[in-house]
C-alpha cells in the first residue's frame, strides 16, 4: 500500500530543494450577524444594504462582541484539536484605507482565542500531520471598487466587520498536493461544526500562503514570501510552483530572497513584489480599549465540546471499524458532510459494503458525468438503499441492478416500481428454473455429451443459455445448483 | 419673570412640578440669558426654536414622571444628539449632524428635560483651557481675559453664567473637574462604567467618563443620577444598579475616614491652594470625619503615563475622521493625498500634537517602552488607591494647582498647560469616581475647588462629603457680569 513516497522536490542546476508552505486561512464564521454588531451578512446584497452606524465607524459608536461569533470559533477550535485560551484579547490593528472605516481592524495579537491544534492528512504516501499554530477571530474591511467610475472609487461596507478566523498553520505543508489536501480538510471540518460554509467564489475562504525553500537535508528555514490573499485551491498550486521555482533560480544563481509580500497573477501565472518588509505597515497593535478582555467560562468550553458533532477523522475510523470499509472507501465517504450524510442513510436498512460500492462507484459516476454534487444526486438515498435490498435479497441479480439503476437515475424513481412494472424480479423458483434448464439441455444434447466427456468449461455456456431464455431474471445461484445436478 | 439663572436645578425641577412657574418661562429665561451672553462664546449649536416648542409641549402634557421634567439643558459638544449638528469643537466635523442620540443624552430626555443647545470644548476634549475648539476660545464669567478651564469649559461658564440650570461634560484627565474649579461649580467624574458612553465622540476610551456639572451637590446628585445607568451598548459599562444620589444625600459625615496624600502637595504649589486644602480639611473635620495621611506613592508617575496612554487611544480613536464617510472632505489627486489634506485642514494643533504622540508610543519599537510600561504604571497607580481605600472612604486633594490662568497663558507650552491636570489624571486611569466643590477663592478672588475622591461605585460617599464642605464653605459665585 504504501509503496508512494513523497516526491515533490525541486531540481535546480546544483541542488534538489524541499519546498516549505504555511498558510493563513481567512475563515468567514458561518453567522447571521457581524462579529461587533447586529447588521445581516448576507452574501450578493446590493451595495451598502448591510451596514449599521458601528461597521461604518461613526462617532460614539463602539463595538459590541457577537456571543455566537465566539462559540463557533471555540467549536473551530475544538475541531482542530486545538487549546482553547479561556483568556483572549482583542487588538486594533491600525492603518488608513478607504474601505477599513474605523481606520483600524479589530483582531487578535498577542493572545488569540485558540491556540495549537492539528489537522490530519491522509496522502497517498501515509498519514501527515500539519501543526495549527493559531486561530484568532477578526473583522473584515469593506471593499474598494475602482472599476464602475473612471474618475472614482467607490466603497461597499456590507462586509465591514464580519466575522472571520484567521487560522494559520505552522510551516509543515510540503507541496502543492499537501496544501490542497489541508483546505479541503478544513473546509471539511468547518462544514462538519457548521462554522463556516467554504464557499471560496464568495471568498468565505480566501488564504495567504506563505513560502520558502531549504536544501534537502538542511535543517534551518529559508527566508519566506507571503502570497496575498489567492482566492483558490488551484491559484495556490501554481502560485506555490511558480514562487518555488523563482526562489530556488535565485538562490542557485547567488542571490538571496527579500522578505516581501507578494501578489499572483492569475493571468501571467507568475507572482510579484507588492511591498517588501521595510514597507510593510507598521500596524501600532494594541488592545482595544472599548472591548474588556475576551473571557470564556471553561463549563461553556465544556458545553461546547459535549456537543461537538463527529468529525471526519472519527466517523473514518468508526467506518473502518465498524462498517469494515477499507481506508481508502472511509475516507471517500468522509471527505464531505453531506456525502457521509448520505452514506448513512443509504446503510440504515442495507448491507454497508454493497452501499459503499454502489456510492463511490456507480453513483459518483453519475455525478461526475452530470456535474451534481451529493446534494443534487437525482437518486435519492432511500430508493439506492431500496435498490441494494433488492439485490440483498435476491429479488433481483446485479446485472438487473444495474439496469434499474439506470432507469432510476432518469429521475429517482422507486426501483420496486421499475423492477414491477417491467417484470424484473429475479427467477428463484426452483420448479420454473428445472423447467428452463432441461429445456436447455435437450435442444443441446452434443454439448451435454461433450460436456461429460470432461470439457467443464461448457458450463458457462448452460448458464449463459438459461440467462437468456431467462431474460437475465434467473437467480444465478439457484441456476448453478439445479443446473450442476441435471448435468450429472 | 423671575431670573431662572439664580435658581438651582432642583428648585427649577420642584417648581415646574408645584407649577410656580411653567417650562416655557424657565427656557425662555435661559434663551435670553444666553443670548445675552455671546461674548462668552460658550454655544457652538443653539437650539432655541426647539427648546421652546419642546417646553411649550411639555407644558400641555404636564408629564411629572422623569427627575428633570421640563427643564432645558445645554451639553458639550461632544455628546452626539440626533438631527443636531455635533462638531466636538473641530473642524473636521463641522458640518456633521447625527442620525442618532447618544445614550446619556437619551437618558436626560427620558427623565424630561430638552436640549437648549450644544455648549464649546476643546477640539476632541483635548485641553485644558477650551482654547483648542475650532470655534474660537471659550471666557470664564471671572474674567474676560481667563480661560473657564477645559475640556468641558463651554458648560463651565454656561453654567456658571446661569446660561443653562445645570449641563452635562466628559472628562478624560480632568475635563469636568478643572473646569468646575475654575468657574466656582461642581463637577463630578462617575466611575469608568457608570455612564455610558456610546453616544460620546470618544477621545480616550479607557478613560472617558460622562458627568454632571451643577451649581450645587444636590444639582449634581439628581443630574447624576439622571444621567446613569448600565447600557449593552457600551461594553465596558457596568451593570450595576444606579443609587438614589439625591435622596441619599446627606452632610451626616460623621465617623468617615478621609485620607490625605502627602504626595498631593507638589512643588511651587501655590499657598493658597494649600490653605484651601487645609479649610477643606477642618470643614471635614467639623463634619464629625477622621481625616488620615496617606500615601499614594505613584502619583507623579501618572500624569507622564496619562500623557502617553490618551494620545496612544486618541490615535487610534481619531483614524476614523478621514474624509470617506462624513464630516470635512478636502480635495485630493488620490486617497492618500485627500487623507492628508483632510486632515490636515480638518484637526488643531494640539489634535495633531497628540496624534502625533499617540502614533509614536504604539510604534514598534517603541511600544514596549512607552504604552506598556505606562500601562504598567497604570495599575501601580490604581493600586495605590486600591491600598489606601483599605483605610480610607475617601481622598480629599485640591483639584487643581492654580487658579482659572489668562488666555494664551500656557498655550504655547503644552507641559505646563498638561501640568494643570496633575490632581485629576490619576483618577481617570484608576477609574474611581471624583467630584470638585468650589470650596473658596484665591487672592485675586478667582474661585478654588476641592477634590473628593472615592471608591469604585461609591459616588453617593463623596457627594454627601462634598455636601458637608458645601454647607460649610458656603462659596457662591461672586464674578461682576462683564459681558452683556
Amino acid at each position: 500500500m504504501s509503496e508512494v513516497k513523497f516526491d515533490f522536490f525541486i531540481s535546480g542546476e546544483k541542488n534538489k530543494w524541499e519546498v516549505i508552505i504555511g498558510l493563513e486561512v481567512h475563515a468567514q464564521i458561518l453567522s447571521k450577524s457581524k462579529l461587533f454588531s447586529s447588521s445581516p451578512t448576507k452574501f450578493g446584497a446590493e451595495p451598502n444594504t448591510q451596514v449599521s452606524l458601528v461597521d461604518s465607524a461613526f462617532p460614539g459608536m463602539l463595538p459590541v462582541i457577537n456571543q455566537f461569533c465566539i462559540e463557533q470559533s471555540v467549536k473551530t477550535g475544538l475541531g482542530l484539536k486545538a487549546k482553547i485560551n479561556l483568556n483572549s484579547v482583542f487588538d486594533r490593528k491600525n492603518y488608513f484605507y478607504a474601505d477599513l472605516p474605523q481606520g483600524y481592524q479589530i483582531s487578535q495579537y498577542k493572545n488569540p482565542i485558540v491556540g495549537e491544534g492539528e489537522v490530519i492528512l491522509d496522502m497517498p504516501y501515509g498519514t501527515k500531520r500539519v501543526g495549527i499554530e493559531r486561530l484568532h477571530l477578526e473583522q473584515d474591511a469593506g471593499k474598494s471598487i475602482h472599476d464602475m467610475d473612471p474618475e472614482n472609487s467607490f466603497v461597499d461596507l456590507n462586509r465591514s466587520g464580519v466575522a472571520l478566523m484567521e487560522i494559520v498553520s505552522k510551516p509543515d505543508l510540503r507541496s502543492p498536493e499537501e496544501v490542497n489536501s489541508y483546505i479541503k480538510k478544513l473546509r471539511s471540518i468547518m462544514r462538519y461544526l457548521g462554522t463556516c460554509d467554504g464557499n471560496m467564489q464568495e471568498g468565505s475562504l480566501r488564504a495567504d500562503v506563505n513560502v520558502s525553500v531549504r536544501k534537502v537535508g538542511d535543517k534551518k528555514l529559508g527566508t519566506r514570501c507571503e502570497i496575498k490573499n489567492v482566492n483558490s485551491i488551484k491559484f495556490m498550486q501554481m502560485a506555490i510552483e511558480y514562487e518555488a521555482k523563482r526562489q530556488v533560480n535565485l538562490l542557485e544563481s547567488g542571490k538571496i530572497i527579500d522578505q516581501e509580500t507578494r501578489l499572483f497573477d492569475t493571468k501571467k501565472n507568475s507572482t510579484r513584489s507588492m511591498r517588501s518588509k521595510e514597507d510593510a505597515h507598521d500596524y501600532r497593535y494594541f488592545p482595544d480599549p472599548d472591548l474588556l478582555p475576551l473571557q470564556l467560562d471553561k463549563d461553556l468550553v465544556e458545553k461546547i465540546k459535549k456537543e461537538l458533532p463527529e468529525l471526519p477523522d472519527q466517523k473514518k475510523e468508526r467506518f473502518i471499524k465498524d462498517h469494515n470499509l477499507s481506508s481508502y472507501e472511509a475516507n471517500i465517504l468522509v471527505s464531505e458532510k453531506e456525502i457521509s450524510e448520505y452514506y448513512e442513510e443509504v446503510i440504515k436498512e442495507c448491507d454497508k459494503k454493497l452501499a459503499t460500492n454502489w456510492i463511490t462507484v456507480e453513483l459518483f459516476a453519475v455525478l461526475n458525468k452530470k456535474n451534481l454534487t451529493i446534494l443534487q444526486s437525482p437518486i435519492s438515498a432511500k430508493n439506492l438503499s431500496s435498490l441494494i435490498k433488492m439485490i440483498t435479497s435476491g429479488k433481483i441479480s446485479g446485472k438487473i441492478a444495474k439496469d434499474v439503476f439506470e432507469k432510476m437515475q432518469l429521475g429517482d424513481k422507486d426501483p420496486k416500481e421499475i423492477v414491477e412494472k417491467e417484470g424484473l424480479l429475479q427467477q428463484s423458483d426452483p420448479k420454473e428454473l428445472e423447467k428452463i434448464i432441461l429445456a436447455v439441455i435437450s435442444k443441446n444434447q452434443d454439448k451435454v455429451e461433450q460436456y461429460k466427456s470432461g470439457k467443464v468449461k461448457l458450463f458457462g455456456y448452460f448458464v449463459g443459455e438459461v440467462m437468456k431464455v431467462s431474460k437475465g431474471k434467473a437467480n444465478p445461484q439457484l441456476v448453478n445448483e439445479i443446473l450442476k445436478k441435471k448435468l450429472l | 419673570m423671575s431670573n431662572f439663572s439664580e435658581f438651582t436645578l432642583t428648585k427649577i425641577v420642584a417648581g415646574i412640578k408645584k407649577k410656580e412657574f411653567t417650562s416655557v418661562e424657565v427656557t425662555n429665561s435661559f434663551i435670553q440669558k444666553s443670548k445675552n451672553s455671546k461674548k462668552l462664546n460658550t454655544y457652538i449649536t443653539e437650539c432655541f426654536e426647539q427648546a421652546i416648542k419642546s417646553a411649550k409641549n411639555f407644558d400641555e402634557k404636564k408629564d411629572f414622571n422623569g427627575l428633570l421634567s421640563g427643564v432645558p439643558l445645554a451639553v458639550k459638544d461632544l455628546f452626539c444628539t440626533k438631527n443636531v449638528k455635533t462638531t466636538a469643537g473641530s473642524k473636521i466635523l463641522h458640518n456633521f449632524i447625527p442620525t442618532y442620540e447618544s445614550t446619556v443624552t437619551k437618558n436626560l430626555w427620558s427623565q424630561g428635560a430638552f436640549l437648549l443647545g450644544k455648549l464649546n470644548c476643546d477640539e476632541f476634549a483635548m485641553g485644558s483651557s477650551n482654547e483648542t475648539s475650532f470655534f474660537g476660545n471659550v471666557k470664564n464669567p471671572y474674567g474676560e481675559k481667563l480661560v473657564p478651564g477645559g475640556s468641558s469649559g463651554g458648560s463651565a461658564s454656561a453654567l456658571a453664567a446661569g446660561l443653562t440650570p445645570a449641563t452635562i461634560g466628559t472628562d478624560t484627565g480632568g475635563s469636568i473637574r478643572q473646569p468646575a474649579s475654575f468657574t466656582g461649580t461642581v463637577g463630578l467624574k462617575p466611575t469608568y462604567g457608570r455612564c455610558s458612553r456610546w453616544g460620546i465622540v470618544a477621545f480616550a476610551s479607557s478613560l472617558d467618563q460622562a458627568g454632571p456639572m451643577t451649581n450645587t451637590v444636590e444639582d449634581c446628585a439628581l443630574l447624576l443620577q439622571a444621567m446613569s445607568g448600565y447600557d449593552s451598548k457600551d461594553s465596558t459599562s457596568i451593570d450595576k444598579k444606579v443609587g438614589n444620589y439625591s435622596s441619599d444625600l446627606t452632610e451626616k459625615v460623621k465617623g468617615l475616614k478621609i485620607g490625605i496624600p502627602k504626595e498631593y502637595r507638589v512643588e511651587n504649589m501655590p499657598k493658597e491652594i494649600d490653605d484651601l486644602w487645609k479649610k477643606g480639611i477642618n470643614f471635614l473635620k467639623d463634619a464629625g470625619a477622621l481625616v488620615k495621611d496617606i500615601s499614594l506613592p505613584h502619583t507623579t508617575y501618572a500624569l507622564p503615563a496619562y500623557y502617553i496612554v490618551a494620545p496612544a487611544e486618541a490615535s487610534s480613536n481619531l483614524a476614523r475622521y478621514d474624509g470617506v464617510k462624513y464630516g470635512h472632505r478636502a480635495k485630493g489627486k488620490n486617497l492618500i493625498e485627500m487623507y492628508e489634506n483632510t486632515r490636515s485642514e480638518g484637526f488643531g494643533d494640539e489634535v495633531k500634537r497628540r496624534i502625533l504622540i499617540g502614533t509614536y508610543v504604539l510604534s514598534s519599537g517603541y511600544y514596549d517602552a512607552y504604552y506598556l510600561k505606562a500601562q504598567k504604571v497604570r495599575q501601580l497607580i490604581k493600586s495605590d488607591f486600591d491600598k489606601a481605600f483599605g483605610n480610607v472612604d475617601a481622598i480629599l486633594t485640591p483639584s487643581t494647582p492654580s487658579s482659572a490662568f489668562k488666555i494664551g497663558e500656557k498655550s504655547d507650552d503644552p507641559v505646563s498647560m498638561y501640568l494643570n491636570d496633575i490632581f485629576t489624571v490619576p483618577v481617570n486611569l484608576s477609574g474611581l469616581p471624583a467630584i470638585s466643590v468650589p470650596t473658596g477663592y484665591d487672592k485675586n478672588n478667582l474661585p478654588l475647588g476641592l477634590q473628593l475622591i472615592g471608591k469604585a461605585f461609591d459616588e453617593q460617599t463623596i457627594l454627601n462629603l462634598s455636601y458637608a464642605i458645601q454647607k460649610r464653605a458656603n462659596f457662591i459665585n461672586n464674578f461682576k457680569i462683564w459681558w452683556n
